[in-house]
């Protein structure tokens, strides 16, 4: 066991866990963040999908003792009423069904309009191809990316 | 207006005796456990006042809406509590929706699956709703000294015209709990409907794009120990031995045990299916110290019955569709006869391989069971079989048992199967602690109650003018006989055999979205395609001749077909005018029409040009599920099944060697992702007023068959085996 002290939706959180442990299960286990999801844990799904220093990164093989000072956004840290554009565009389209993937489709899609404002069709399904939805709400996420980019 | 009897479901309309004489402040699950908006906080009422067990109606107007059955993200949370809302003529902006917990008592049938909650739940939706209005009209009736029947209702207000009097629902809701519940009454006409038929989002979308805890695997409770199982690993094994010594002594390790999940004398039933007897689990503080645990743990198995794999699968459903069943399934005329006499034979086998659900919630459930109660919690399709279920496995009367749902990241026939939640239930009796059981995704996907593997083998006769004159089908799946034998083209074709068997084996399985649709649809609407280009026929043309068939002079018993032929050709009719069909766009295309879960499908698929596997540029589709609550979810679920069975058809299978699964996870069981995905989807519903039928699956199936005969235009191929991206089939003709 080691002690890390996080910087996680502006705040620093400290936690005494095993050096190994992924940023996932910190986050959910040990801080009650729970908006970041477990689908895979090998990368797969995009569920887990948290920002690291504004990229989209998976917390489930991100270890904690790579963090550092890094700063960590979760979808809790996104906006602080649920206002931010993306979520907006996601309650607008109404896109969840089951609604698990959805928190990981949006930080990818967040993180994609932070460096690229107006992404084409293509560049929007590239950057999102690592977040699966089981449910297939793929032309709607894609519709709602495409509203926030507008707004 | 319809007057009914309240008779459905009437437990749920007699209000406890001790809430009769007047208000009462009701305690709220969800206050404790989520966090609310300052909007919601301030918009909640001092009094509660239930008029029955599903409402309750506050001081200030709020009503707060029971929402009875499972939510796997099929929108019943919302569709549901719509039905209510509508018939207790209250405005949506007013509804506060919570999740039931299971109460069989007061609801009819908490189950999500096979796509009937609304079609189930309509009656007495609308009487909960209504019986309520009701008796605030009665209350208001009372205090104005004048007739019920004079007093109108309208977004939650109370209005006496010629007396002038009005009131909010808020203002007579604790009057209203001492009026009799009635022995009847009147619905709304179809015509008066202000809440159903229109757009109304998700009552979870809120929490589910800001992160709020919502799903099973949210659940985190004081004292709460993490478990984890580990199961053969495969099928026609079992436990043997284990060395846990070294690991119980690892960091934040509680325990390490072999255990019966399911001890012999277990009363176990449907919702069981798949349950392995023999488990170890894992103990511990937190989910990565058990699953570095279980990495850790060496488990020794053996084998105690045969270690299958594709192959022997593969061979022996082949060997099946050779044999011919000894009382068919129906037989209408004689095949063999005309098989003799037509001028044209089409015959093709199609395949299909295994499938998991793969919910992207991996399966999970907390428990907490102590000698005095047992407490259930988590995502679970069938929670009523649960508790069931627990009676018998831990020995305790079901009022001591609380199951409750928590919103479900997905189902698609998995969560059908609790026994996850009898395994949690098991640990924490024997840990005599709060548990939740987490199955990590490899779990998940190698512990079975999987979609079947299939086959099926269609045989079809047309005379000279290419009438299809015979058809035969004989399909097999493991541990499932696939045919529906009086589905079309039962009914329509004069001599018809249908034959089914199913292969036994030791890979468990289960319903997976539209269980047996999901392949035999694809099947049939590819293999039709195969005929009508044979018969020299417009396909979508020849399939509206069969149903002019059925419907004008059907072939047997008309009673014994399993559909609708008017509802089956109106979306047919539909789709091909939304798509234009017949004119030329340029694009391969393929049209398919399914009926299954009580909804009838039609669909025209688009696809881009290029490629062996090119992508589905457009669907037009069109579905007669009667009257459609809620247009924007239904869309939902409409487009989310053509995904899945496109996605699934093109890109997924699970195999075995010797009884272990080769997939574990998604990097190598391949799903559909955004760049694979429909580029765009229209839907259109027929619009006929008929009671309304479910949504979560029939969209599914036929869309298999109309990729598969778009590929064909595109590719000059017939892709007869599943998963369609591993199959090269040579070019036609």
């Amino acid at each position: 066991m080691a002690t890390f002290t996080l910087n996680i939706n502006g705040t620093k959180q400290e936690v005494d866990v095993d050096p190994s442990t992924p940023v996932l299960w910190v986050l959910r286990d040990h801080l009650n963040l729970v908006g970041t999801k477990y689908g895979c844990g090998i990368a797969q799904c995009g569920a887990c999908t948290i920002h690291l220093n504004g990229t989209a990164t998976r917390a489930c093989m991100l270890t904690v003792s790579s963090v550092g000072n890094s700063e960590i956004t979760t979808i809790e840290g996104l906006s602080e009423e649920g206002d931010h554009p993306v979520q907006k565009a996601w309650l607008e389209v109404d896109v969840p069904q089951c609604g698990y993937c959805q928190a990981g489709q949006i930080m990818t899609a967040s993180a994609l309009l932070e460096k690229n404002p107006n992404p084409t069709d293509e560049e929007i399904e590239m950057a999102m191809n690592g977040n699966i939805c089981r449910c297939g709400t793929y032309t709607r996420i894609k519709k709602a990316v495409k509203l926030a980019a507008k707004s | 207006m319809t007057l009914v009897k309240t008779k459905i479901g009437r437990r749920a309309f007699i209000r406890n005796t001790g809430l009769a004489s007047g208000g009462l402040v009701i305690g709220f699950s969800w206050l404790a456990s989520c966090k609310m908006t300052p909007e919601q906080v301030k918009s909640l009422p001092d009094e509660w006042f239930e008029l029955n067990g599903y409402l309750k109606v506050g001081d200030n107007g709020m009503v707060t809406i029971m929402s009875p059955n499972p939510e796997i993200g099929q929108n019943v949370k919302t569709s549901m509590p719509m039905i209510v809302a509508e018939e207790l003529d209250t405005a949506w902006k007013d509804v506060i929706v919570e999740q039931a917990p299971l109460n069989t008592d007061i609801f009819t049938r908490q189950l999500a699956g096979g796509s009937q909650s609304i079609r189930q739940g309509w009656e007495s939706l609308r009487m909960a709703g209504a019986t309520a209005r009701h008796m605030l009209k009665e209350a208001a009736a009372q205090a104005w000294g004048v007739s019920a029947d004079e007093i109108t209702t309208k977004d939650g207000v109370l209005t006496h015209e010629a007396s002038g009097n009005s009131a909010g629902y808020g203002e007579m809701a604790s009057a209203a709990t001492s009026i009799e519940v009635p022995d009847e009454v009147q619905l709304k006409d179809n015509g008066n409907f202000s809440i159903i038929g229109t757009d109304k989002k998700n009552v979870d979308g809120k929490k589910i794009v800001t992160g709020k805890p919502l799903f099973g695997l949210d659940v985190y409770k004081e004292g709460m120990l993490t478990a984890m199982i580990v199961h053969p690993p495969a099928f026609g094994m079992k436990f043997k031995s284990m060395n846990a010594e070294s690991v119980k002594s690892m960091p934040g390790i509680k325990d390490v045990f072999h255990f019966e999940a399911y001890p012999e004398d277990t009363e176990k039933r449907w919702s069981d299916g798949g349950a392995i007897p023999e488990l170890v689990a894992i103990v511990g503080d937190s989910t990565w110290e058990c699953m570095q645990a279980k990495k850790a743990l060496d488990v020794e198995w053996e084998e105690v019955s045969k270690l299958e794999s594709t192959s022997y699968h593969d061979q022996a459903l082949a060997s099946l569709l050779e044999k011919p069943q000894e009382e068919p399934a129906r037989k209408d005329g004689d095949v063999d006869a005309a098989f003799a006499k037509a001028a044209k034979i089409v015959e093709s086998t199609y395949s299909a391989p295994y499938l998991a659900h793969n919910t992207m919630e991996p399966m999970n459930f907390f428990a907490h069971v102590t000698p005095e109660k047992a407490e259930l919690l988590g995502p679970i399709q069938t929670p009523e079989f649960l508790e069931q279920t627990l009676v018998s496995r831990l020995g305790m009367p079901a009022e001591k048992i609380d199951v409750m749902m928590t919103r479900m990241g997905g189902g698609f026939g998995r969560r059908l199967y609790g026994t996850f939640a009898v395994e949690a239930a098991a640990i924490s009796q024997k840990m005599n602690a709060p548990v939740k059981l987490v199955y990590s995704r490899e779990d998940d996907m190698t512990q079975g109650t999987y979609r079947p593997s299939y086959k099926v083998k269609y045989k079809a006769g047309l005379d000279e003018n290419g009438n299809l004159i015979a058809w035969h089908v004989r399909g097999a799946g493991t541990n499932d006989d696939l045919i529906f034998e009086n589905r079309f083209p039962a009914g329509a074709v004069d001599n018809y055999l249908a034959e089914k068997h199913s292969l036994e084996t030791n890979v468990t399985t289960g319903a997976w979205r539209a269980p047996r649709s999901n392949f035999i649809a694809g099947a049939e609407q590819a293999f039709m395609d195969e005929v009508a280009e044979a018969a020299g026929k417009d396909p979508l043309e020849f399939r509206l001749a069969l149903f002019d068939r059925a419907i004008n002079n059907p072939v047997g018993d008309p009673e014994r077909n399993d559909y609708d032929a008017e509802r089956y050709a109106g979306v047919l009719k539909l789709v091909k005018e939304k798509s234009n069909w017949g004119s030329e766009t340029g694009k391969a295309r393929g049209v398919a029409a399914y009926y299954c879960h009580n909804s009838y499908v039609a669909q025209v698929l688009e696809l881009e040009d290029g490629g062996d596997m090119p992508r589905v540029d457009k669907i037009t589709c069109a579905v007669d599920c009667g009257i459609v609550i809620n247009p924007l979810a239904a869309k939902n679920q409409i487009e989310g099944g053509m995904i899945d069975g496109i996605g699934h058809s093109t890109y997924s299978a699970l195999t075995f060697e010797d009884g272990r699964p080769e997939q574990s996870n998604f990097d190598t069981y391949r799903l559909m992702r955004h760049s694979e995905a429909p580029k765009n989807i229209e839907v259109h519903f027929v619009d006929n007023g008929i009671d309304p039928t479910g949504l979560g699956e029939p969209s599914l199936p036929p869309a298999i068959g109309a990729l598969s005969n778009a590929l064909y235009k595109a590719t000059g191929r017939r892709y007869y085996k599943q998963p369609f991206i591993n199959d090269k089939p040579p070019l036609v003709g």
